[in-house]
C-alpha cells in the first residue's frame, strides 16, 4: 500500500475513514502481500505472513515462469506480467518453486 | 538415406572445409569421437563399418515459435531463415534432430507456425520436449504431434547409418531445487536399449537440457544425467547433443563428447555473465550471429565426427 503524503491526508483519511464502515472486511487486504519474478528469482525469496493473506506473484520476466508448492497450490503458466494469487489459510511453512525452473525457489511461512 | 549423396566417400575433409567456407565464420570442432585405441577395440570397429558410408544430420534448437520480446520479436522468421540456410546447403543431410522448445507456451498455433517452417526443409525431423513445449494444461499437443512410438513423456531411440539415436527427456517431474530429471523409468529403459549393443556402436544421445552439468546455478544440468552417461561409457564412440542454453558450448570426456547448440530464437549469457539467463538482448545487427544450426557429420570408417555450427549470419 501507498504511504499518503501530507497532502493527501486528509483525503486518504476519510476513504480509510468510509472503507472501515462500510467495508470492514478489506481491512485484511491492507496484508496482503507481492512476490515479482525478475531475472528468474522469486522477490522476496522469504516472506513471514498471518493466516488470511493473500499472496500475489506477478512474472515480470520475458520467460514463463510457475509457482508450484507440492500438494498445496500450483498456478497455471504465468506468462509475462501475469499474475497469480493464493490465499493462506492455514498456519506452517509452505516451499515453493517453478515447475520449469526447479532452482528457482520460495518459502512463505504462515503465522 | 533420402537426400545423402552416396556416391561421394561420405564427407571428406575437404568437403567438411567447403561446407566451413559456407559457414561463415561458423566454428568447425573435430573430436576423437572415436574408439580410443588403449580399448584395444579399434580394429574391429573399423572393421565393421569400413564399408558403411558416412553420413550428417542437422541439429536445430529452441525455436520458441510465439516469443515475441525485445530480444527477438521475431522467432517464427528466424526459424524461417534457418530452414532456408538448411535448404541451401550443398549436401543435404540425412534427417534432422530438434532438441526441444520448439514453441514458447506450448500454444496449438504455436506448434502449428513451427510445423509449417520446419517442413518446409523436407527432412524427417526426430523431435525432444523442451520445457517450454509441455506447457498446455493436458500436455497433450506435442505428444499428439511429436509422441507417436515413444516411451514415457517422449523419449525414444532409432538407428541411422550405423549410428544408434537415443532421444531423452529430462523435462518432466522437476524437483524443487533440482536440474533436469530423466527418472529411474526412463533410465531403466535407456539401460534396457542397450543392452547387446556392441561396445564399437556409435552412439548419439539428445534431449533438451544439458545432461552434463553445465551450471547448476542456472539450472543448466540433469540431476540424474550421470546415470545415463554411466550406461554409455562403455561405448567407443558417444556424443551427447542438447539445446536449452542457446550458445554453444562443448566438452570432451574420455569417449564421449557433449555439445550444445544455439537457438534460432534468440541468446542466452555464458553461465554467470547476467543476473539470470533469460534472453540476452543484443543489438539487431549481431541478433543473427548468435542464432544458428549444427550438423553433425559422422564418418565412420575415420571414428570421427564433425560438427559444425552455423549462425544464421557470421
Amino acid at each position: 500500500m501507498k504511504t499518503p503524503n501530507r497532502r493527501d491526508i486528509g483525503f486518504g483519511f476519510g476513504l480509510v475513514l468510509a472503507a472501515a464502515i462500510l467495508l470492514p472486511a478489506t481491512h485484511a487486504r491492507a496484508d496482503d502481500v507481492e512476490v515479482h519474478i525478475d531475472n528468474f528469482v522469486f522477490q522476496p525469496a522469504e516472506l513471514k505472513i498471518k493466516v488470511g493473506t493473500t499472496v500475489t506473484w506477478t512474472n515480470r520476466d520475458d520467460i514463463p515462469h510457475t509457482v508450484v508448492s507440492a500438494g498445496k497450490f500450483r498456478s497455471k503458466t504465468l506468462d509475462t506480467d501475469d499474475k497469480f494469487s493464493f490465499t493462506f489459510t492455514n498456519a506452517g511453512d509452505y516451499k515453493y518453486f517453478c515447475s520449469l525452473h526447479p532452482h528457482m525457489t520460495g518459502m512463505i511461512k504462515v503465522e | 538415406m533420402s537426400g545423402h549423396d552416396h556416391g561421394h566417400d561420405g564427407v571428406s575433409r575437404r568437403k567438411v572445409l567447403e561446407c566451413m567456407t559456407w559457414a561463415g565464420t561458423g566454428v568447425l570442432w573435430t573430436v576423437t569421437g572415436g574408439v580410443p585405441r588403449s580399448l584395444g577395440i579399434i580394429d574391429s570397429a573399423q572393421a565393421a563399418t569400413a564399408a558403411a558410408p558416412g553420413m550428417s544430420f542437422l541439429q536445430i534448437s529452441d525455436s520458441h515459435v510465439g516469443f515475441d520480446k525485445p530480444a527477438n520479436p521475431n522467432a517464427l522468421g528466424t526459424l524461417e531463415e534457418a530452414i532456408n540456410k538448411i535448404n541451401a546447403m550443398p549436401a543435404k543431410p540425412s534427417f534432422m534432430i530438434h532438441t526441444g522448445d520448439i514453441t514458447h507456451l506450448s500454444k496449438a498455433a504455436e506448434f502449428d507456425n513451427a510445423e509449417r517452417i520446419i517442413s518446409q526443409s523436407k527432412l524427417d525431423v526426430h523431435y525432444v520436449p523442451g520445457e517450454h513445449d509441455f506447457l498446455d494444461e493436458e500436455v497433450k499437443f506435442y505428444r499428439e504431434r511429436y509422441g507417436r512410438g515413444t516411451k514415457g513423456a517422449g523419449w525414444y531411440s532409432f538407428d541411422a547409418g550405423g549410428v544408434h539415436f537415443i532421444g531423452l527427456v529430462n523435462v518432466v517431474d522437476l524437483k524443487a531445487g533440482g536440474l533436469g530429471n530423466l527418472g529411474a523409468e526412463q533410465l531403466a529403459w535407456l539401460e534396457d536399449d542397450l543392452r547387446g549393443k556392441s561396445k564399437s556402436t556409435p552412439i548419439v544421445l539428445f534431449a533438451h537440457i544439458p545432461v552434463w552439468t553445465v551450471y547448476p546455478e542456472w539450472g543448466w544440468g540433469t540431476e540424474d544425467g550421470g546415470r545415463a552417461l554411466e550406461y554409455v561409457k562403455g561405448f567407443g564412440s558417444v556424443t551427447v547433443l542438447n539445446g536449452h542454453i542457446h550458445q554453444v558450448m562443448q566438452k570432451v570426456e574420455g569417449n564421449v563428447t557433449f555439445h550444445t547448440a544455439r537457438s534460432t530464437a534468440f541468446p542466452q549469457p555464458a553461465p554467470g555473465a547476467a543476473r539470470s539467463p533469460g534472453p540476452m538482448k543484443v543489438e539487431d545487427a549481431k541478433l543473427r550471429a548468435m542464432l544458428g544450426v549444427a550438423s553433425i557429420n559422422f564418418k565412420q570408417n575415420e571414428q570421427r565426427l564433425a560438427i559444425i555450427d552455423t549462425p544464421l549470419q557470421g
